[in-house]
């Protein structure tokens, strides 16, 4: 057929956001237009935002399942405010996603959902795509189900898998529409459907419909190019914060020599971690499914007694049950990693939404005086890094490390710069072997002086047969002990081996060296406010930035930094929580600015809020 | 078959007993469990290296300190599970769980009993004195119906525990009963479980002499003990009493078991495996002692938690090749790469 022409246009940056009902297979669709787009070597920022149910009713507002795709030719922090594009699968996906639209956005209907029922579903009177209610957009209105439906006939699919097709040929479209390259989607079917041939021929039959329906059709008479983004020279994939965060335990496995044992109980949003792993058993990695939260640290630590790199994954309400073990893990002195991927609280809360509000809990969340490491990831792929981190430190201080990810930075996904092996850190520990005293004797308790580490001697060596447990220690022979003074001595000593670990400073981005306001941030808060500090100082304005990976400790020169600046301002997903650490310890006015919705913060809504800083005061 | 070290050994008692203080109260069963334990464990002839004691809390889960192996006393009911993590990832090491009533059965029932069903190679004593002790004078899970505590002026409304059935219940492949006073069976007790691969659990009745006292004097007592306890012996038909005048028997047409005067006795077969025979002889006690088979009830094999475990690692190890470091690259360059150049 002769088509004809498509006017080509350049843009720098697209938002998309993929929306649908749950079965309608939104993610899937996202992650392959993701994954087409990482080829093409454009910068990359995803956010998926789906329902905690597994299928709620089928075409409501609680059932709108959505993928945002942010890309350009440039590199981007955040997944995007304001999506230009929304791809809506039913009325629902509409009304659910509209308002967040960019001003003129396209919305690309499919009509064949917008029957009466479905309107009356989530209240519409009157069609949105008739009422002139759409008149601000650039609506393409597209039959995708029965096109779908009708591209496959003759292939002998049922038509119920025909219409679950239907998010292929949108796929296709897209691709078109964006001039994105295909060829890993379409290898992609034949992996996922390798038992079902008829279902990868209907899958790459109805993506190939829409790439051929977006060319023919005069629904759609612009086509758009995004050149690829200036990026350091190396080998990239895409990858989501949990993923990366199972690569870097499986890296903490390779660069210790040490079997790694990890105790998990499915959670919301931590479990993918659990499932990657699972995977990787060449390496010396076994994973536990345990009976409960307290089961899997317990195996965990266990498993570290038995000189093994011990870790847990869960979520903060994994991370209150498993408080007792990890105060035990406190008194033994051993290396173990816990890993909470935060989500909306307090309680159930909302398990897909995002929070950074188990910041006091990784703190102070134990009985008596507990201190311990924690740590947290800015980004996706920096989830890879803060892993080895987090095992560095509880192996070289034999002390158990909170690593606080969260929901945004887990599902989210970015281009990954894949690293050296070899330039990885050297993780490797020495057990102890002999005893460590002149009468002959082992003293489980002598520690390192620099690092104010026990020893680590594991069951089987001979000659070091001893007891640990969770009753109070005597110094050096860690015999139980009642004594007041050794009592004193103990519990200042645990909070002076936190103290002593050796963290990077922190670092501070102020390209135009006369900021008067510092924005102080921590995990997976980075994007965001690193999109607003650009934004603002491409109006001219002076911000500086700074990031913090360690919360406990803290960085050595933080108290510095945070004297240099007139005005300090914290925005957490939380009420204040870094905000009251750091006004507490440093004496410092921190102004604290909080946002507990579930969602991450825009770059707008911080670069309005540190304008007015800024500029005010 | 993954299984711990067997390197003989000279050691005696002596060479088990750390150098610790033991603080039990005077007269407490729990030094005639030690005393039995700490005598019996050369015979294994394991190095003390590679045996460890891991316990909860509770005057039990002092234990570890006593014993000079490696050793853990962890917190409250998880000693299971901590101890599944290290035998889990430490095949070659020898692991035994001490613990109590309330620790093993109330506060870690959790615990317990997927350990159990999961068949981890653990030895698990469970000191049953039916009390809570070192919070001095609770009723515990096993206490009777009715039991006047501290915490129950009024009487306990608590139906209790049969360990050994919920041991069952929770698939376990080797169940036992013995008794502190009798080293003698106790150690056969000791030396049938260290032999059984897999999960092995024992109930020890332990006298708590300050807040229970005399609990288990019917099955303890010379003058009473022939005609209530019940010796369960490998391959022997099972009777008791004074003269060996009561029989276990299996009536027509019933579910269980029962006691009577006379009549056919069954021919005691811990191998059984169906665990309806073990469940029915656990069946044959209650709280009040009257008919209380000791001895192992259950002595099946299935393949344990660690032995599985282990499997999948080697067999993953098996079929791949080159040094950690390549494979690492390998797994980081997988999916969807692009290059910039």
């Amino acid at each position: 057929m002769a088509a004809p022409a498509k006017r080509v246009e350049q843009l720098d940056r697209v938002v998309i956001r993929f929306a649908g009902d749950s079965g309608d297979g939104m993610q899937l669709t996202g992650d392959r237009f993701t994954s087409e787009t990482a080829q093409l070597g454009n910068d990359i920022s995803t956010l998926p935002n789906f329902p905690a149910e597994i299928r709620a009713p089928a075409g409501t507002l609680p059932g709108v399942s959505s993928f945002q795709v942010h890309f350009a030719d440039y590199d981007i922090l955040t997944p995007g405010d304001a999506p230009n594009v929304l791809v809506a699968m039913n009325p629902a996906a509409l009304k659910a996603n509209l308002s967040e639209l960019s001003s003129g956005a396209d919305i690309i209907v499919n009509t064949d959902e917008f029957t009466k029922r479905n309107l009356a579903k989530v209240g519409y009177t009157t069609s949105p795509l008739d009422d002139g209610s759409l008149s601000g957009y650039s609506v393409h209105p597209v039959a995708l189900t029965s096109m779908t439906v009708g591209a496959l006939d003759g292939l002998g699919i049922a038509k119920k898998d025909a219409e679950r097709a239907k998010n292929m040929f949108a796929l296709g479209l897209l691709s078109w529409m964006y001039s994105r390259p295909f060829e890993s989607t379409l290898r992609f079917l034949e992996r996922k459907f390798a038992k079902r041939p008829e279902l990868v021929e209907a899958n790459k039959t109805a993506f190939r419909a829409g790439w051929n329906y977006g060319e023919t059709t005069e629904v759609l008479s612009v086509r758009y190019e995004i050149k690829p983004a200036k990026m350091q020279p190396g080998t990239y994939r895409n990858i989501t914060g949990n993923q990366a965060l199972a690569l870097g335990l499986v890296a903490t496995a390779v660069r210790s020599r040490l079997p790694l044992f990890l105790g998990a109980y499915p959670i919301t949003p931590a479990s993918d971690i659990l499932h990657e792993l699972s995977k990787h058993k060449r390496f010396g990695i076994t994973t536990m499914q345990a009976e409960d939260e307290i089961a899997a640290i317990g195996a965990a630590l266990g498993a570290a007694y038995g000189g093994a790199l011990g870790v847990t994954t869960t979520s903060g309400p994994g991370v209150a049950l498993k408080g007792e073990t990890i105060s035990l893990a406190i008194a033994l002195e051993l290396p173990l990693v816990i890993v909470d991927v935060q989500r909306a609280g307090p309680s159930t809360g909302m398990p897909t939404k995002t929070e950074q509000a188990d910041l006091n809990m990784a703190l102070y969340g134990r009985h008596g005086e507990a201190p311990l490491a924690v740590i947290a990831p800015k980004s996706p792929s920096d989830c890879f890094h803060a892993a080895l981190e987090a095992a560095r430190i509880a192996l070289t201080y034999r002390t158990p490390v909170i690593l606080l990810s969260d929901n945004y930075v887990a599902n989210g996904s970015e281009p990954w710069l894949l690293p050296s092996v070899d330039e990885l850190p050297d993780l490797s520990v020495e057990f102890t072997t002999a005893p460590n005293s002149d009468d002959g004797k082992f003293l489980p308790y002598l520690r390192d002086p620099e690092t104010l580490a026990r020893p680590w001697a594991i069951p089987g060596t001979p000659g070091l047969e001893h007891r640990i447990g969770g009753l109070e220690k005597a110094d050096k022979t860690g015999d139980i002990s009642y004594d007041p003074a050794n009592h004193e001595f103990m519990v200042r000593t645990r909070a002076a081996r936190i103290e002593a670990i050796q963290v990077p400073d922190v670092d501070v981005e102020d390209p135009d060296e006369n900021a008067r306001v510092l924005v102080l941030g921590w995990g997976s808060t980075y994007g965001p406010i690193g999109a607003a500090c650009r934004a603002l100082r491409q109006r001219g304005l002076t911000i500086a930035q700074a990031h913090l990976r360690h919360l406990a400790p803290l960085p050595a020169n933080l108290g510095e930094v945070l004297a240099s600046y007139d005005k300090v301002v914290i925005p957490e997903m939380n009420l204040g929580q870094l905000a009251h650490v750091i006004r507490a310890r440093y004496l410092v006015d921190a102004v604290p600015f909080n946002q507990v919705s579930g969602l991450p913060f825009t770059a707008a809504t911080l670069e309005n809020m540190l304008e007015d800083v800024v500029k005010n005061g | 078959m993954a299984s711990p070290t067997q390197i003989p050994v000279q050691l005696t008692m002596k060479d088990f007993k750390s150098d610790q203080e033991v603080r039990w109260c005077p007269g407490c069963g729990d030094y005639a469990i030690l005393a039995a334990v700490q005598s019996f464990m050369p015979e294994l002839g394991i190095p003390r290296e590679n045996i460890v004691f891991v316990s909860g809390i509770g005057c039990s889960s002092r234990f570890p300190y006593y014993m000079n192996t490696y050793g853990m006393h962890s917190i409250h009911g998880r000693a299971p599970a901590i101890a599944t993590g290290l035998s889990a990832s430490r095949p070659d090491l020898s692991v035994w769980v001490v613990t109590g009533d309330g620790d093993a059965l109330s506060i870690g029932g959790n615990h317990l009993i997927h350990a159990l069903r999961r068949n981890v190679n653990l030895k698990i004593l469970l000191f049953n004195n039916r009390i809570y002790g070192l919070t001095k004078g609770q009723y515990s899970p096993t206490s009777e119906l009715g039991k006047i505590t501290k915490s129950t002026p009024a009487g306990s409304a608590d139906s209790p525990f049969n360990p050994l059935s919920l041991a069952l219940g929770a698939e376990a492949t080797f169940v036992a009963r013995t008794i502190d006073s009798d080293r003698k069976h106790l150690q056969s007790v000791l030396r049938a479980a260290a032999a059984h691969e897999g999960s092995a659990f024992v109930e020890i009745y332990q006298n708590c002499n300050i807040f229970n006292d005399g609990a288990f004097d019917l099955i303890k007592d010379p003058d009473s003990r022939d005609q209530h306890l019940i010796r369960l012996e490998q391959g022997r038909p099972i009777t008791f009493g004074s003269d060996d005048q009561f029989s276990v028997v299996h009536p027509e047409g019933s579910f269980g078991l029962k006691v009577q005067e006379g009549g056919t006795p069954i021919v005691h077969d811990a191998g059984v495996d169906d665990p309806a025979y073990a469940f029915a002889l656990s069946r044959l006690s209650g709280s009040d002692l009257n008919t209380t088979p000791i001895g192992v009830f259950r002595d099946v094999r299935r393949p344990s938690y660690d032995e599985i475990v282990r499997k999948q690692l080697v067999d993953a190890q098996a079929g791949s090749s080159g040094t950690p470091e390549e494979m690492l690259n390998g797994l980081l360059n997988s999916g969807d790469t692009w290059t910039i150049l």
